[in-house]
C-alpha cells in the first residue's frame, strides 16, 4: 500500500531533491524501511538506534503526532499523509 | 483611556474594526510584549509590532548589524552596520511611532539574567537562531508562565506556534524533547534563508501576538504551522501536550534553567565602541 511521504527541505538532497515520495508500508515503521531501500542514509538522520525517532525530528500522519499515537508501529492507511518535520531554529541554525 | 486626536488618526484602521475598537487599542498601547532577537524574525515583529502602538517592546540581541544581515533584517540599514542591532531596532521603531516605550537589552541572555528580564512582560516571542536560546527562552517563559510566541526558519521552510503550558496547552519541549546533538544538523556553512521567508513568519508572529493580546481569533496555540516557500504550502499539525514532558507535565525533571552548548559557532559581527 502506498502513501505521500512529504521531506523536509534539509532532507531533500538524500531524495534527489523531491519534496514528496511515494512509499509502500502498513506502519509507520515499514514506510521508514521502505525509504531506506530507495533513499539510503534517510533513516539515519530520523532514526536513533533500532527505530527509535530522534528526540528532536517528528512524524506526523496526516495531522497527528506519531508519539501520541501508537508510535513507529502506528498503522496506517491508503491516502494517508506522513511528514517529516524536524526542529528548526534560524538562519545560522 | 484617552487618546490625542494624533492617536485616533494614527489607529484609526484599527480602531474602525469591531474585534478592535477603541477598547483593544487602548489595550495595545497598555500591552508589553518581548521580543528576543532583533534578526530576520524579528525585524518584521517589531516594525509591526511598533506600528500596531503595543506600547511597551523590549529588544533583546547581544550582536550588531553586519552587511550579510541587510538581505532578510529590514529594521536596519546600511548605515547601522556596526551599530548594536537592539539600538538600531530602537531607532526605527522611535522613528515610526513615538507612542512606543522600547526597553534594549544588549546582554546576551543566559540562565541568569533571562527570568528576570521577562517577567515584566505580557507576552513573550522567540525569534532566536539556534537551539541553546530557545529551549532557554522557552524554559524561562514556562518557569514565568508567560504565553510564548515562537517561529522559526530554515532555507525555505518555516513554522510558527504558540507555548502556553501555563494554560494546559503544550511547550516546545512538548513538542521537540530536546536539541540536537553537535555534528547532528548542517553545518553552518551549509545554511541559509531565503530573506523574505523571515517577512513571513515573522509576520505570522506579529498577527498571533496581537491577536492573544486582544484575546481575538482562534491563535495557533496547540497547533504547528508549517510554511514550505517553495512548494508555496501552508499546512498545519497538530501539537500534543507531553503527559512525559521533562519541563511542564507532572513527571518534570527539570526544574531549573539548562545552559545547552552551541551547535556550531556563531560568528559575531564586529561592534563599533
Amino acid at each position: 500500500m502506498a502513501v505521500k511521504v512529504r521531506i523536509p527541505t534539509p532532507l531533500r538532497k538524500l531524495t534527489n531533491g523531491q519534496d514528496e515520495i511515494s512509499a509502500e508500508g502498513k506502519t509507520v515503521k515499514d514506510v521508514i524501511e521502505d525509504i531506506e531501500r530507495h533513499y539510503p542514509g534517510l533513516k539515519e538522520r530520523i532514526c536513533e538506534g533500532e527505530g527509535k525517532l530522534r528526540r528532536f525530528v517528528n512524524i506526523y500522519v496526516n495531522d497527528e503526532d506519531i508519539r501520541f499515537k501508537n508510535n513507529i508501529d502506528t498503522a496506517l492507511k491508503a491516502d494517508d499523509e506522513v511528514s517529516i518535520i524536524p526542529a528548526i531554529a534560524g538562519g545560522l541554525l | 483611556m484617552n487618546f490625542t486626536e494624533e492617536q485616533i488618526e494614527r489607529y484609526s484602521r484599527h480602531i474602525i474594526l469591531p474585534e478592535v475598537g477603541g477598547k483593544g487599542q487602548a489595550k495595545l498601547l497598555k500591552s508589553k510584549v518581548f521580543v528576543l532577537g532583533a534578526g530576520g524574525l524579528g525585524s518584521p515583529i517589531l516594525l509591526y509590532l511598533a506600528a500596531a502602538g503595543v506600547g511597551t517592546i523590549g529588544i533583546a540581541d547581544g550582536d550588531c548589524v553586519d552587511l550579510s544581515n541587510l538581505q532578510r533584517q529590514i529594521i536596519h540599514d546600511t548605515n547601522r552596520i556596526g551599530t548594536h542591532k537592539a539600538v538600531s531596532a530602537k531607532q526605527s521603531i522611535e522613528a515610526l511611532n513615538p507612542d512606543v516605550k522600547v526597553v534594549i537589552y544588549k546582554e546576551r541572555l543566559n540562565a541568569d539574567n533571562i527570568r528576570e528580564i521577562i517577567r515584566g512582560y505580557d507576552i513573550v516571542m522567540d525569534g532566536s537562531d539556534n537551539f541553546p536560546t530557545r529551549y532557554l527562552m522557552n524554559d524561562a517563559a514556562f518557569f514565568e508562565k508567560k504565553t510564548l510566541i515562537s517561529g522559526s526558519m530554515f532555507r525555505f521552510d518555516g513554522q510558527v506556534t504558540i507555548f502556553k503550558p501555563h494554560a494546559g496547552q503544550p511547550c516546545y519541549r512538548c513538542l521537540y524533547p530536546e536539541p540536537p546533538p553537535k555534528g547532528l544538523v548542517p553545518s553552518c556553512q551549509e545554511a541559509g534563508v531565503l530573506g523574505a521567508l523571515a517577512g513571513v513568519i515573522g509576520v505570522i508572529q506579529a498577527v498571533e501576538t496581537v491577536k492573544e493580546l486582544l484575546k481575538i481569533g482562534n491563535t495557533l496555540a496547540g497547533n504547528l504551522l508549517i510554511f514550505d516557500a517553495l512548494g508555496m504550502n501552508f499546512r498545519k499539525v497538530k501539537v500534543r501536550k507531553d503527559p512525559e514532558c521533562a519541563l511542564c507535565s507532572d513527571k518534570a525533571t527539570i526544574k531549573e534553567l539548562i545552559t545547552y552548548e552551541e551547535a556550531c559557532e556563531i560568528q559575531a559581527a564586529k561592534c563599533e565602541a
